[in-house]
């Protein structure tokens, strides 16, 4: 229990002093104020804290993520965020206003993919983003022009005369998409933005996303899925049980808290319980999970060999390049997915 | 020293932008709404001209016949079609009212939750709420409207104060919205709806004074029609459409207190309850 990495960053994240890319990012210029800073973020829900005490900052035109497996308290960070939940205790400043005070304010100028759909089933695709367009109080034509030049980035030119309820979950989302930046928005919050797509459905969100952040449209989300983080994001936070527990960029993660390459054993049932002590001194960690053994070292195929001069022989091997899995297991003890 | 100060705020501090005027940000939840009637705008209004000729014909026409072989000594050469006429005018407004305060809300916070993507934009808990009453009171107003002209249609309306009877009865059916909008918003399903038009709704529709006078009913059961703002809604439509308002101002003053106050009380549990489930997400 006493991983020496693992308490060196649990004592940096106290003291607020851990390595933070953005203080020396070349896009932090003097003065600037962070869009979203958070000190000491907490929720509460009756007894139950959902966010205990989170601190950080997210820089104009990075995507900044949070990563952690469900119930790490990521949505109700983001309904902080979003003005439509109101914070138990700390700071919050989002776009430089108070949520407290500025909800409305601040909700004007940003654009909000919620977890779960919050289309219109009644209207056709267009006139969702017209209605929403609307809601920001702009000019009719203006919400038309925007709504035809969104369904052509999003590639729904074709569908939108059609009633939204037919659309296929990775269409939905990419509405939704579509939706959010009908008042071209200073910020974009994306909650779980693919959870439950299929591949190719995520793979073409993600495109879009990444020319959203191309175009200089500062992103936060959350995911659970370490691809994405991977894929999108410049910098990100773990977070677990209600904490953050590390941050930095997906690199900068790894190399800190995983090895390079991890080879992973899987025997036939009931023999990996027999082979106690064998792996000692095999790799730098050792990671026992129930169905597979995980040795992390910096370079797999030598572990690999090692143990066959050992005389282990798992029935499939597979070597690979450490993940952001591997960090979320090395600091909590569990994968981010179960 | 003053403008030094204010030149350093401006770098710490962003400049509040105005707040989007209410008036502008509630006009969106009615846009919403009249958006999504659209659709169904030809087979409401059908409905709309269909239940009142329905119901003037087999009960003013049909049991009016039967009834009026009986008159009433206190209003000479009234009908049966002219004393039901408002009552049901008054109790079909009112289960419009209560109709559109339960499902389409119920809707938009938990089926497509639009109320929770508006509540993402600088629309407010209080505009979604304010903004649905206001489009509940349009949607009344047009109910009542079309039943009022089939009323004139079969010459039910004793006096041209049935225009007034319009508003008598789409606050008649907000004072039931508004309190049932408020019931819906701490409801995840529609499960106690069914109960509720069962053991509330269709008990006020009978006992109301909508088919006959309360005082037909035996003394016991009288005080229910007095406690139902369905009553307070029919007596006023009656009292307007035969032309009888001048006889007790009073008691009609009354029954619009009643009416207004049930609604604004309505009206506020509705955007607590609203507002807090919209914040719960």
């Amino acid at each position: 229990m006493t991983d020496p990495v693992v308490a060196e960053a649990a004592r940096q994240t106290e003291n607020d002093v851990a390595p933070d890319p953005a203080r020396d990012a070349p896009e932090r210029r003097a003065g600037t104020e962070p869009l979203i800073r958070a000190r000491g973020l907490t929720k509460r829900f009756g007894e139950f804290t959902a966010v205990d005490g989170v601190d950080f900052d997210v820089e104009p035109g990075e995507a900044f993520g949070f990563l952690g497996p469900n119930g790490a308290g990521k949505t109700s960070t983001m309904r902080m965020i979003g003005c439509t939940s109101p914070i138990s205790d700390g700071e919050l400043s989002v776009l430089g206003l108070d949520p407290r005070r500025h909800g409305p304010q601040i909700r004007a100028r940003l654009g909000v993919v919620p977890q779960a759909d919050t289309l219109d089933n009644e209207l056709t695709v267009r006139e969702n983003l017209i209605i929403y367009g609307r809601y920001f109080g702009l000019p009719r034509e203006e919400c038309a022009r925007r709504a035809d030049e969104l369904l052509d980035f999003v590639q729904l030119a074709d569908r939108g005369k059609d009633l939204v309820e037919p659309l296929s979950g990775g269409m939905k989302r990419r509405l939704t998409i579509a939706r959010s930046l009908i008042n071209e928005p200073d910020l974009m919050l994306l909650d779980e933005p693919t959870t439950g797509l299929d591949p190719q459905a995520r793979h073409l969100l993600w495109d879009r996303l990444y020319r959203l952040k191309q175009r200089g449209v500062t992103l936060v989300l959350t995911t659970h899925y370490m691809d994405e983080a991977e894929q999108l994001c410049d910098r990100l936070v773990v977070m677990d049980k209600a904490k953050i527990v590390a941050e930095g960029s997906p690199r900068q993660l790894i190399e800190r808290y995983s090895t390079k390459e991890v080879a992973e054993f899987r025997f036939a049932p009931g023999i990996q319980e027999t082979l106690d002590g064998q792996f000692d001194g095999l790799a730098q960690r050792i990671e026992k999970l129930p169905d597979r053994v995980l040795l992390y070292a910096e370079d797999g195929e030598d572990v690999v060999i090692a143990a066959r001069e050992r005389g282990l022989h798992p029935e499939t091997v597979l070597v690979r390049r450490s993940t952001l899995e591997d960090v979320f297991l090395r600091l909590t003890g569990r994968s981010l997915v179960e | 020293m003053a403008s030094l100060t204010g030149a350093q705020d401006r770098r710490t501090t962003a400049p509040i932008p105005p707040l989007a005027p209410a008036w502008s940000t509630m006009t969106r939840v009615i846009e919403h709404r009249a958006l999504q009637y659209r659709r169904t705008f030809r087979a409401s209004l059908f409905s709309s001209f269909g239940i009142p000729v329905l119901f003037l014909t087999a009960m003013g026409l049909g049991l009016g016949g039967y009834v009026d072989q009986n008159p009433d000594p206190t209003l000479a050469g009234l009908t049966y079609l002219q004393f039901l006429a408002p009552g049901l005018l008054a109790a079909t407004v009112m289960q419009s009212g209560s109709f559109e305060a339960a499902f389409p809300i119920l809707g938009g916070l938990q089926w497509n939750k639009i109320f929770h993507a508006m509540f993402a934009t600088p629309i407010r808990p209080v505009d979604v709420t304010v903004g649905n009453i206001l489009w509940i009171a349009l949607r009344l107003t047009l109910v009542a409207a079309v039943f009022a002209i089939v009323i004139v249609a079969f010459g039910a309306s004793r006096s041209p104060l049935i225009v007034l009877a319009i508003p008598a009865a789409v606050l008649t059916g907000l004072s039931f919205a508004t309190p049932i909008m408020a019931f819906t918003a701490t409801q995840r399903t529609p499960d106690k709806f069914a109960s509720l038009f069962r053991f509330g709704i269709t008990p006020l529709f009978l006992f109301s004074g909508t088919f006959y006078p309360i005082e037909s009913l035996p003394e016991l059961i009288r005080p229910i029609a007095w406690i139902s703002p369905l009553w307070h809604g029919v007596d006023l439509c009656r009292a307007l459409m035969l032309g009888t308002i001048g006889r007790d101002p009073l008691l009609a003053v009354m029954h619009v207190a009643v009416l207004v106050a049930i609604t604004v009380f309505g009206a506020a549990a509705a955007s607590r309850t609203i507002e807090a489930r919209l914040v719960k997400g």
